[in-house]
């Protein structure tokens, strides 16, 4: 007898930050896999609110191709302040 | 099998040249991931026996913990007050959410959650030896917190810094948690040591008991450990087996002092040359009778378990027939 679909679960720990991923778990259906959560992921108060999502619904950058998906970012230092030369003295720049 | 998992094996094992070469390039980054310290993740590519050997070990590891709930569980509607027994409860509880938290783990590398339970329950896959040992007093509810638990934070923390890193994700969660297992042992089990004579004699009967069972969960002496050095050259593993112990054994003289209890084993005492406690030598003929199958408890816990998974049997199956009937627009 099957143990449900797998679900990844997401928790926001507290107001005013994103929900993270933190694991994942078995259950027939949305509810359950909620009611799980709540057990498995948030016995200490860990959060205030939670997603699950269908493992089957997320799709996935592959690693194999890592290097090229990403290398359009790789060459263009110029994206962060750091970059930029700024002479002795300027403030609040 | 899905997008964030691991890829079906078909795709991996097409035994063409070409995939060979492609495989030789693929070897090299896995190597150049562990060699930088950084961890391995579910759909990087991996070598069979890494997932093998990772599989094994986060599964043994979750038995371990859904196991290792009978034992304590038995004490719960005897516990002798109700803060001692909403803290075993706690405690059970988080042994459970530990064994799935690491079935979570070991999916992540292909296992399927049914195959994992079929392998405990026909015993192809083993839990650590430890819950073998019957739990006899209320005494030994304390000195598995103190003792089993205090081993295991040894065993876990390390695996925090493990190279899969689901299972280092796990460990993290399961070592925070963990904590209070060991601190509510030893508590309890200082109230015993000045109780009243009884309560001292309990706790000292204990802890004869489950000392040496304790240092056995360690594994076998570093010179018969068969999969030691391929672990730690995959850092899975970053400590040997005895090196823990020593750290163990070093960690629980002072602690023992503490409860007023001693640990049974004439041949403890500090080494100067050393900067370690000497200990005595342990019997691992009755390691292997244990792991052989031989232990106290070995049928008792796997029978047990059948039990519990056979009679939820109709929770699960209603559980699907209600999700059918809601439709997948609802799932």
């Amino acid at each position: 007898m099957s143990q449900g679909q797998l679900w990844e679960v997401f928790v926001r720990s507290r107001r005013g930050l994103s929900h993270t991923h933190v694991g994942s778990l078995h259950a027939p259906d949305a509810e359950m896999a909620l009611r799980n959560a709540r057990d498995l992921y948030t016995r200490r108060q860990e959060g205030v609110s939670i997603w699950v999502v269908p493992s089957t619904a997320v799709t996935a950058s592959s690693p194999d191709e890592k290097d090229p998906f990403f290398a359009p970012a790789g060459d263009k230092p110029y994206r962060h302040p750091t970059f930029y030369e700024v002479p002795e003295g300027v403030r609040n720049l | 099998m899905t997008a964030v998992r691991e890829t079906p094996p078909a795709s991996r094992s097409a035994p063409d040249a070409g995939h060979e070469a492609a495989d030789a390039g693929l070897e090299a980054v896995f190597e150049a991931t562990l060699a930088a310290d950084e961890r391995v993740e579910p759909r990087d590519w991996m070598p069979d026996g890494y997932r093998a050997t990772l599989i094994r070990q986060i599964a043994q590891h979750a038995h371990s913990e859904i196991i290792g709930m009978q034992p304590e569980a038995n004490w719960i509607t005897r516990a002798p007050s109700l803060r001692r027994k909403a803290i075993l409860m706690a405690k059970v509880q988080d042994e459970a959410g530990h064994g799935l938290y690491l079935y979570s783990a070991a999916e992540t590398l292909g296992a399927s959650r049914d195959e994992l339970l079929d392998k405990l329950h026909s015993g192809r896959q083993r839990y650590s030896s430890i819950f073998n040992y019957p739990t006899l007093t209320w005494a030994d509810v304390g000195a598995i917190g103190w003792l089993v638990d205090g081993a295991a934070i040894i065993n876990q923390v390390p695996l925090c810094r493990c190279s899969y890193g689901p299972y280092a994700r796990a460990m993290v969660r399961i070592c925070k948690e963990e904590s209070f297992h060991q601190r509510q042992g030893f508590e309890s089990l200082l109230a015993l040591s000045q109780g009243t004579p009884e309560q001292h004699a309990m706790a000292q009967d204990a802890v004869d008991r489950w000392w040496w069972p304790s240092l056995m969960m360690f594994g076998p002496p570093d010179a018969d450990s068969t999969h030691s050095a391929q672990s730690m050259a995959w850092k899975i593993k970053r400590h040997s087996n005895d090196e823990l112990r020593q750290r163990f054994v070093d960690i629980c003289v002072p602690q023992a002092e503490a409860l007023g209890l001693t640990l049974p084993d004439p041949e403890l005492r500090w080494n100067d040359e050393r900067g370690h406690y000497d200990y005595g030598a342990i019997d691992w003929d009755e390691f292997q009778q244990v792991l052989r199958g031989n232990g106290p408890c070995n049928e008792q816990r796997l029978t047990r378990r059948r039990r519990a998974h056979d009679n939820g049997a109709w929770v699960r199956e209603a559980a699907s027939a209600y999700a059918a009937k809601h439709g997948p627009e609802e799932r």
